[in-house]
């Protein structure tokens, strides 16, 4: 069964059909979302307009660890089960990761200049998120710092594995630790602590961000294959 | 002040708040266009490869 | 399927040693993970006078004072259980008010906090104001409060 979609050329024909979907799902939910974000939900008692940052830094920092999370399976399968498409879909998630991480960061440190008081703290949840970047960072490095591609991938893959542990150090380091950064509103005992006004465009930016990460997902996959081509027939090449 | 200049001023938080929506649309943006960029570069690459094995394998038709 | 099965091991077995590590070392270093400290551990550790740390907590109702003249401000953080006074010279930061949840950077000295740096901590809950209000004039606050999480921002700090 995994195999039939683990084939590079019917993933290909897979991936043609899905595109476009992802492309509009992903156009359509934005718009909704950010509609919402700006003009269509209330400023919050205490935060003001400010809370209108959360809309975006909240879903980039879920996509930080749902990606991270993802290319820990998939770098698991590659190792494991020597699939070469989860190999390629651990590469591809990488870059997509970093930006969302990156994101989480700087609109963390936006709202909390004039929310906190302070651009940047030393706490858990912050250190841990920037921890969580240079995971991030060395995974691609790794990856293109070897000749043999499947040694950088193999490499990189154990990188990725080692670093999971710090997922749900970042998940919990708000209920572990005490920090300046406020414990989770919409995943906690007795529902969410977010009014439905705020809850509805802050999950239709996270589905947006969610669609967007498939959507570019597929086509650096695509691309992933493509290159994959042009290594071998160059190879071939070179060898008579 | 008019609806739209309050909508910018963001309750005196605009220049923390239109950077934050601007940067993500950025960032997103960019990464989008370097994807498709790394896809087409591959596929004009892999169509060049190409080409040049139809006209080495007619080259060496010719040859025979 | 033999070399599979030795590899799923291999990386199972990997990562549950390098969880345990990690395990270790957060345990280890709590003490320097927590970003402050509660005025219960400032009155019952007895934290050395003269260094350098945070106290977190609420700031206690009705204990702000604002000397405007020299821009000094002067107020109490509570945890419920105990409390610390503290004297602050600077800009407060707009979330800083009364019964909600602040960290003070600085020193003990005398019993007093002399904090150079004040940071305000939010809570998880998050409404439009009017819902706020609301809130508060059918007397459901508390209730609402104690419904949505544990105390709210004052999770973290009485957590022992």
């Amino acid at each position: 069964m995994l195999h039939r979609f683990a084939n590079p050329t019917r993933f290909l024909r897979l991936s043609a059909a899905l595109l476009p979907w992802t492309a509009g799902l992903t156009l359509i939910l934005l718009i909704a979302g950010l509609f919402l974000a700006l003009f269509g939900s209330p400023a919050d008692y205490q935060q003001g307009e400010t809370v209108r940052i959360m809309y975006v830094h909240v879903p980039a920092a879920w996509m930080a660890l749902f990606c991270y999370s993802c290319m820990a399976g998939a770098s698991a399968v590659g190792l494991i089960w020597k699939h070469p498409l989860a190999d390629m879909a651990a590469k591809a998630t990488a870059p997509i990761g970093t930006c969302f991480t990156f994101l989480a960061l700087v609109t963390g440190s936006l709202w909390g200049k004039p929310m906190w008081g302070a651009w940047w703290v030393w706490d858990a949840r912050l250190t841990s998120v920037l921890i969580l970047f240079f995971l991030y960072l060395g995974y691609m490095a790794l990856h293109n710092a070897f000749d043999d591609p499947t040694r950088g991938a193999r490499s990189a893959a154990i990188l990725a594995l080692v670093g999971f542990v710090n997922v749900p150090i970042i998940k919990f380091s708000v209920d572990w630790w005490n920090t300046l950064h406020q414990p989770s509103s919409v995943v906690k005992a007795g529902g969410p602590a977010i009014h439905p006004s705020m809850l509805t465009p802050l999950l239709l930016m996270g589905l947006a961000f969610t669609t967007y990460y498939l959507w570019v997902l597929l086509l650096r996959l695509r691309a992933e294959i493509v290159a994959g081509k042009v290594r071998a027939v160059r190879l071939r090449r070179a060898h008579g | 002040m008019d609806p739209i200049t309050s909508f910018f001023h963001m309750g005196g938080y605009g220049a923390y708040v239109w950077p934050s929506f601007v940067i993500t649309l950025v960032v997103l943006g960019a990464l989008f266009a370097n994807s498709l960029s790394f896809l087409r570069a591959g596929e004009t690459a892999l169509k060049e490869l190409q080409d040049e094995d139809v006209a080495t394998e007619d080259e060496a038709s010719d040859e025979a | 399927m033999k070399r599979k099965h030795r590899r799923l091991t291999f990386v199972f077995l990997g990562f549950l040693l390098v969880a345990t590590a990690a395990a270790l070392v957060l345990t280890a270093f709590e003490d320097n993970i927590v970003f402050f400290h509660s005025p219960t551990d400032v009155v019952e550790k007895k934290l050395p006078p003269d260094r350098r740390m945070r106290i977190g907590g609420l700031v206690e109702e009705g204990s702000v004072e604002k000397n405007v003249g020299e821009a000094r401000v002067t107020f109490r953080i509570t945890d419920l259980a105990n409390t610390v006074k503290v004297t602050y010279r600077g800009l407060l930061p707009d979330l800083f008010r009364e019964g909600q949840g602040v960290v003070a950077e600085g020193r003990l000295r005398d019993g007093i906090f002399h904090a150079d740096e004040v940071l305000a901590k939010h809570d998880e809950n998050y409404m439009p104001p009017e819902v706020a209000d609301a809130l508060k004039k059918s007397g459901k606050w508390k209730h609402l409060e104690e419904a949505l999480g544990d105390a709210g921002p004052l999770k973290g700090e009485t957590r022992k």
